[in-house]
């Protein structure tokens, strides 16, 4: 078992506590928006520590640039389309005021 | 029991768990929901069966743009009001369905059980003639070279169910521009988004098509990158449909099509139609690919863009 | 190592299960997109041990035009919910 391997093994493992965490609060949590959060933070940074542990597994650079950019794009999709999810699933009052207003 | 036994079984099991959740959900959304996550568990079953070009096609086209496409046709729906029919199916015609699906697919696992094991089928007479072809990658030689006829053909009829699509447009409106009248918030989330996204998805469409002659990729799957990334610059306000009687438009469509269509004509002079010359083959296919990507591209993205509501 | 990863690609499909979960009870429409949009995730980290796990660099491709156009369903969603099915959520708020 080489440095590589170990790092790989440590990283992935972590990775898939985040995203057991991930799936556990989208099942558990009471509401929508919390549910939310679990899936916007702890998903993508389960991914990213996945990302990085294969990253020590993968031979050529190209493959090193291409797992950074798989992961900067999910994280984008992620964060953008949580606020958009999460605005749109805001109830509103019939004066166009907002109902929900914590956090 | 090995690992990847167990992956490929648990894989089985969610594909079948995400069929069925699409069927036995109450309502048309979840439905929908259940389609994109089953496309997304396919693209995965590609990926075990080591077919990672239809991998990539499966992941843009089915868990991407029919997603889109699906959403966009249920919202029409809500829009103009129509009921959700929740009555269940007469039972005759349940029946009949389920006999029907039950055969098709005793006979489906019958014909796969009855492959003989081992046998490679046509891959090393490909990995053959390859060599004289010009591009490395198996699956590019039978799409653009061995069997260049079928993908001319389905880059045809693309454009076709476009025009069919056209021909629903009211008279009033005719030639003008299709899709709703998308406005955002300047300043908001999904400006942002529609600015950072798709000049990587640019990047990202243009590799996969380049990449596609020595290693997974092709036209198809960078056309449809390309379509959702253009599909999402409109939705995010950044700029308008252009108008179907656009010039430049119906140039684009029909660019990929035609060029085709004529280097194929052009073939007959070296032996046979849609033959290339040796030497000229992997820019012949690289230039085809090229046109036909972005023809796709914009195909794509009119027919997802829908029928045509404004005038120009 | 590809025994390891092969695992580790198995307990995040059964994660991705638990999404499956959550998109079938709902109860709101936002809830099952965005646990679709979960399983979009699971899917590129399911890719990305696959592609470790047998060596092939052109698997990652399949996770980045999952990562590109997962989020494209729930823009389209997003949009429809508002009153006349192309604006945007963010459009009657205050600053």
């Amino acid at each position: 078992m080489s440095v590589a391997d170990i790092l790989t093994v440590l990283l992935v493992s972590v990775g898939l506590v985040f995203f057991l965490a991930g799936s556990v609060g989208l099942l558990r949590f009471p509401d929508f928006h919390s549910r939310l959060h679990a899936l916007t933070k702890a998903d993508n940074l389960g991914l990213g520590l996945i990302a990085l542990g294969v990253a020590f597994q993968v031979a050529e650079p190209f493959g090193i640039v291409k797992l950074v950019l798989v992961w900067f794009l999910a994280v984008l999709a992620a964060a953008s389309v949580a606020q958009l999810i999460a605005r749109s699933a805001l109830d509103r009052l019939p004066d166009g005021k907002e109902a929900d207003k914590r956090g | 029991m090995s690992a990847a036994f167990l992956l490929d079984a648990g894989l089985c099991l969610l594909i079948l768990a995400a069929a069925l959740l699409a069927m036995a959900g109450r309502d048309l959304f979840g439905a929908i929901a259940f389609f994109i996550v089953y496309g997304i568990m396919i693209a995965l079953a590609w990926v075990r069966l080591e077919a990672v070009d239809v991998a990539l096609a499966e992941a843009a086209i089915g868990a991407g743009l029919t997603g889109v496409l699906l959403i966009g046709a249920w919202a029409m729906l809500n829009r103009l009001g129509v009921p959700e029919d929740h009555k269940p199916a007469a039972g005759w015609l349940r029946l009949v369905a389920g006999s029907a699906s039950g055969a098709i697919t005793i006979i489906l696992v019958a014909a796969v059980m009855a492959l003989p094991a081992g046998r490679e089928g046509l891959a090393p007479m490909v990995a053959e003639e390859l060599a004289d072809h010009g591009v490395s990658n198996p699956v590019t030689g039978v799409l653009l070279d061995f069997r260049a006829y079928d993908t001319l053909m389905e880059s045809i009829v693309l454009v076709v169910a476009l025009v069919a699509v056209w021909a629903l447009t009211p008279p009033a409106v005719w030639g003008g521009v299709p899709g709703l009248r998308q406005h955002t918030r300047p300043d908001g989330v999904l400006a942002m988004f529609g600015r950072l996204l798709p000049p990587i998805g640019l990047v990202v469409g243009v590799y996969l098509v380049w990449a596609g002659s020595s290693q997974p990729g092709g036209a198809f799957q960078a056309g449809t990158v390309l379509a959702a990334v253009w599909l999402l610059v409109v939705m995010a306000g950044i700029h308008d449909e252009p108008p179907v009687s656009s010039r430049l438009l119906r140039t684009v469509l029909v660019a990929g099509p035609a060029l085709f269509l004529a280097i194929g004509i052009a073939g007959l002079g070296v032996g046979a139609l849609l033959a290339y010359p040796a030497e000229y083959a992997y820019a012949l296919i690289l230039l085809i690919e090229f046109t036909l990507t972005f023809s796709i591209a914009a195909t794509l993205a009119l027919l997802v863009a829908g029928r045509v509501r404004r005038a120009p | 190592m590809t025994a390891f990863l092969l695992l580790a690609a198995l307990f995040l499909l059964a994660t991705i299960a638990l999404g499956f979960l959550r998109v079938h009870r709902g109860p709101s429409r936002a809830d099952r997109i965005a646990s679709a949009q979960l399983v979009g995730t699971g899917g590129v980290a399911v890719t990305l041990l696959l592609s470790a796990a047998s060596g092939n660099g052109a698997i990652i491709d399949v996770g980045l035009v999952l990562a590109l156009l997962a989020a494209f369903a729930a823009v389209a969603f997003v949009k429809s919910t508002a009153a006349d099915g192309a604006g945007d959520p963010e459009e009657d708020e205050g600053p």
